[in-house]
């Protein structure tokens, strides 16, 4: 089982991290310090296993990042340096030629992409071409719900327009004091909606 | 919070939608690693999963199937029964396959399939030989058929050969299997190698020589420029060695010793020490190979194992000559590795006169002109260099009491370098100092006496020693008596007490023959019956004199230093048997201060022995009384008797009395036994001890021994109470017991 997944720049920034075993939040800082020192200092030819605390850290280096997953010791090594090639080539597709570029602005599609692929640690899709077509149906949705938000700000800012007018008229057909505040409760969401979008 | 979410699972297992269900059935897998008892459940579910087409469903499928294997033995009989031809199917399937554009990775379909169903028909084929049968073909098939030359087949392979290797044996499989990993460790990829070395030490359990046909292509990996393929290199070799191959072996790795950088030296040096004391087929090459380590990394030698070489070298009687010499050579070169300043300082202090005089010279030795004074030298740099610690210090000076006897001419400047240390801040190096000045001054007779050649420090009770657990807190960790008995010249001190230790009662009668000083000394075992067969006289001699030891302790306590000389000069006259107490003292680091702060004098202490330790109790139901313990001021009365039932169980009354003419009060009676004996301790009848054996104290206990027939009783005692609201403290062991309880 994988037990947690790093992405690491070349200067040491964590990019990513994904933990399928329980850590602390101070273990897990601990967790990236020590292993960035280990991997970052290894030459280019060694071999991408090491040792680690009982456990085996594999780990392959794209350019300027440094993809590490950290197994058990009964775990195939080398089909875990699949698995990673496996990801970044499902990034490459989604990406199109991703570099880190893409990962620092989109880490949010990129931690969509990892859950597809990985869940509780295990492979869960071989295919490419069904994890991009899960993740394209993850973005229509995305897309959709933010076009119905939107819709939603259209109507109340066209009511909150209504109101004002009425308020000026001073027309209504409750009390005024009723409206006054009513109305000004409506500005205030509008404008608050009109705020975030 | 799994349980209630299991059912939901459970039938989500079953959904139409291919993504739920292969989502399930990871989900599920926590479950079951979380509430193995739940597992019963998802068998049927998962077996149904086996059967999808969907690679993804059935990939998560088979990991489920693989964890209910782990987790619950059942599931395990139930897979194996009803679904190993499956999966073999399956995979013939898979690797009959034609291309298939969305699975292919490198020209393979699904390699991530493979690896799981060959990971999961591991499971089911170990130790159950019908299901093995069913996988040989396609596992031959698929090792033969998939290419290696990227990294997704050979990913296939490992995987291949590490199922072959767990399942029931087929010759013909192995012999691939083993082929395969051949063709791995030459392979210059280091990932290749590195997981060919994972295997290949799994491989050893199961075919070992084989894996020795590879020995050469492992040794070049040891000094591999990367760490994790050095490691892994390392820990194969070790378990290659055997008694044929130790010699070869252990010279390439004392090469790449030289080689290797500083964190993997330590583990490297710990490895071959270990391989070194296993196997060495003689005492020179073992000396021969501690001396190379030792010049290499002695500063990562740990301290058992240079003890240990000091042990062998002291048993060596025909290589005394020979090692000192060696080391000295190894001295002047390489003086930064501690312990090896250690132990040439401990040679040249005991074998010096064979280091001038070239006494014991083999054929193979180039001659060597040592002068005394040159081995004076060599004492005095290990002294005043600077990054020596205390106990190299501790151990010169010594050394160079030793050696003012060996070498009358250099005596003066002995005693100055020694004088120097007379203000040192350390205590210890001042009490040495200062004591040894004392001797060399005004004790000049008995100098030589008390310097004289260490005994022979026994080597099984030493690595029995070291490899048991040592039974009573009361006794120091390894070895030898780590105590320093600053003995004769301060008489003041009782540290004697603590040679007479109990953990050494508990070491086995010893195996190998004489050179038993030790043990007697230090042992409690003086009844003829526990002296080791074989050896009549010189252990006899050593009893006999430890016996006049301690029947001079009858007269009273005179602490002057005539009566030492006494003593002494009553040593000097039996060599063969000769206590050397300070020579003890030289394997030690700081004196452990005696735990009794009593006034009691040692020689009252070792009154205890005094009554009949010759004599057998004879064997029968009924014990005479023995007096366990006795000295000017207390006695100890044991009445023992048997329970009828059960010989194990040892019922012992403990009478004391006073001897002296003060109250006791507060009388408190404590004792420690060894680690195969039980001790039940009654209350006592009083704590008040009435002066002049007007009175007495009446305490029982009970001591079941787990070791009845093969070994007797002993016990530590201690014994406090207050004489005018003044505390005292009497410790002492009771080692008088009849054989047989």
């Amino acid at each position: 089982m994988i037990h947690f997944v790093l992405l690491i720049s070349r200067q040491g920034k964590v990019r990513l991290t994904k933990w399928y075993s329980p850590y602390s939040q101070k273990e897990r800082t601990k967790v990236i310090r020590e292993l960035s020192g280990l991997i970052l200092t290894r030459g280019p030819k060694l071999c991408n296993f090491v040792e680690w605390r009982g456990l085996r850290v594999v780990y392959k280096r794209y350019a300027s990042l440094y993809f590490c997953m950290c197994i058990d010791e009964d775990d195939n090594e080398l089909e875990i340096l699949e698995i990673i090639h496996h990801y970044v080539e499902v990034l490459d597709r989604y990406f199109g030629s991703v570099c880190e570029l893409d990962l620092i602005y989109n880490f949010h599609k990129a931690y969509f992409i990892l859950d597809e692929l990985l869940i509780a640690g295990e492979l869960q899709e071989p295919s490419k071409r069904t994890v991009a077509r899960l993740v394209a149906a993850q973005d229509s949705l995305v897309e959709t719900a933010k076009e119905q938000t939107s819709s939603i700000t259209n109507i109340i800012a066209q009511v909150a327009n209504f109101t004002i007018k009425m308020l000026h008229k001073g027309y209504g057909p409750w009390g005024s004091n009723a409206l006054h505040l009513e109305s000004l409760f409506l500005v205030d969401v509008c404008t608050r909606l009109v705020d975030q979008h | 919070m799994a349980r209630d979410l299991a059912p939901e699972v459970e039938r989500l297992l079953q959904f139409r939608d291919p993504n739920i269900r292969k989502k399930a059935a990871l989900c599920s897998i926590r479950i079951i690693k979380k509430v193995p008892d739940l597992a019963e459940n998802f068998i049927n579910p998962a077996a149904s999963l086996l059967r999808e087409k969907h690679h993804g469903v059935l990939i998560t499928g088979v990991q489920l199937c693989t964890d209910l294997c782990k987790v619950s033995s059942e599931a395990l009989e139930y897979f194996r029964e009803k679904c190993t031809e499956g999966l073999v199917k399956t995979l013939k399937d898979m690797a009959n396959s034609p291309y298939a554009p969305e699975y292919d990775i490198a020209g393979i379909t699904d390699p991530f399939l493979h690896i799981r169903l060959l990971k999961l028909l591991r499971i089911l084929g170990q130790g159950d030989a019908d299901a093995s049968d069913c996988m040989n073909d396609i596992l031959a098939q698929v090792a033969t058929k998939i290419e290696s030359n990227k990294n997704a087949g050979n990913a296939i392979l490992y995987e291949c050969v590490g199922t072959i290797m767990s399942i029931e044996d087929n010759g013909g499989l192995r012999v691939l299997a083993i082929n395969i990993l051949g063709r791995f460790l030459s392979n210059r990829d280091n990932n290749i190698r590195y997981v060919a070395l994972n295997m290949l030490m799994k491989a050893i359990t199961v075919d070992a020589q084989a894996v020795q046909r590879h020995r050469a292509t492992i040794l070049e990996c040891v000094k591999d420029s990367d760490a994790s393929i050095r490691k892994k290199a390392l820990d194969l070799v070790y378990l290659l060695v055997n008694e044929s191959n130790v010699k070869p072996l252990t010279k390439e790795l004392i090469e790449s010793l030289e080689a290797s950088d500083q964190e993997f030296k330590g583990v490297l040096t710990a490895k071959i020490c270990s391989l070194v004391e296993k196997f060495s087929p003689e005492k020179i090459w073992y000396i021969d190979q501690m001396l190379k380590v030792l010049s290499e990394a002695g500063n990562f030698v740990k301290d058992e194992v240079w003890h240990a070489l000091i042990v062998v070298i002291s048993n060596a009687s025909d290589l005394h000559g020979y090692s000192v010499r060696a080391l000295y050579r190894a001295f002047q070169t390489s003086t930064e590795q501690e312990t090896l300043v250690r132990v040439a300082v401990w040679c040249i202090g005991e074998y010096g006169d064979m280091l001038v005089n070239n006494v014991g010279m083999l054929d193979i030795e180039e001659p060597i002109t040592v002068t005394e004074s040159d081995a004076v030298d060599a004492l005095e740099v290990s002294i005043k260099r600077l990054n020596s610690d205390l106990t190299t210090k501790a151990m010169a000076l010594i050394a160079l009491l030793k050696l003012s006897s060996r070498f009358p001419s250099c005596s003066e400047r002995i005693k100055d370098i020694i004088l120097q240390n007379k203000r040192s801040f350390v205590l210890e190096l001042q009490q040495r100092s200062i004591e040894f000045n004392c001797i060399l001054q005004k004790h000049q007779n008995i100098r030589s006496a008390l310097v004289e050649r260490m005994p022979v420090l026994d080597e099984a009770t030493f690595s029995g020693r070291r490899a048991g657990s040592l039974p009573t807190s009361v006794s120091t960790s390894t070895g030898t008596a780590r105590n320093l008995p600053n003995g004769i010249a301060k008489p003041a001190a009782a540290p004697v007490a603590d040679l007479l230790d109990l953990s050494s009662s508990d070491a086995p009668a010893p195996s190998s023959s004489g050179g038993d000083f030790l043990q007697d000394l230090l042992g409690v075992d003086l009844s003829p019956a526990s002296a080791p067969p074989g050896t009549s006289q010189p252990p006899k001699a050593g009893t006999d004199v430890l016996l006049d030891l301690l029947s001079i302790g009858t007269s009273p306590p005179a602490q002057s230093s005539s009566s030492a000389s006494n003593i002494l000069s009553s040593i000097q006259d039996d060599k063969a048997s000769l206590v050397n107490l300070n020579g003890l003292a030289s394997l030690t680091s700081l004196s452990p201060n005696a735990t009794s702060a009593s006034p009691a004098p040692m020689m009252d202490l070792l009154d205890g022995f005094g009554p009949s330790p010759q004599k057998k109790e004879e064997n029968g139901p009924a014990y005479p009384s023995l007096v366990a313990y006795e000295s000017s001021t207390l006695r100890m009365t044991f009445n023992i008797s048997k329970q009828p039932g059960n010989p194990q169980i040892t019922l012992i009354q403990a009478i004391f009395t006073n001897l002296s003419p003060n109250v006791y009060n507060d009388f408190l009676f404590q004792a420690a036994v060894p680690k195969f004996l039980q001790l039940h301790l009654d209350p006592a009848s009083s704590n008040t001890l009435p002066a002049s054996g007007n009175g007495s104290i009446i305490q029982s206990m009970k001591v079941t021994n787990s070791q009845h027939g093969k070994k007797s009783l002993v016990m530590r005692i201690r014994i406090a109470y207050k004489i005018n609201n003044k505390d005292v403290l009497e410790e002492g062991q009771v080692s008088n017991f009849p054989r047989d309880l």
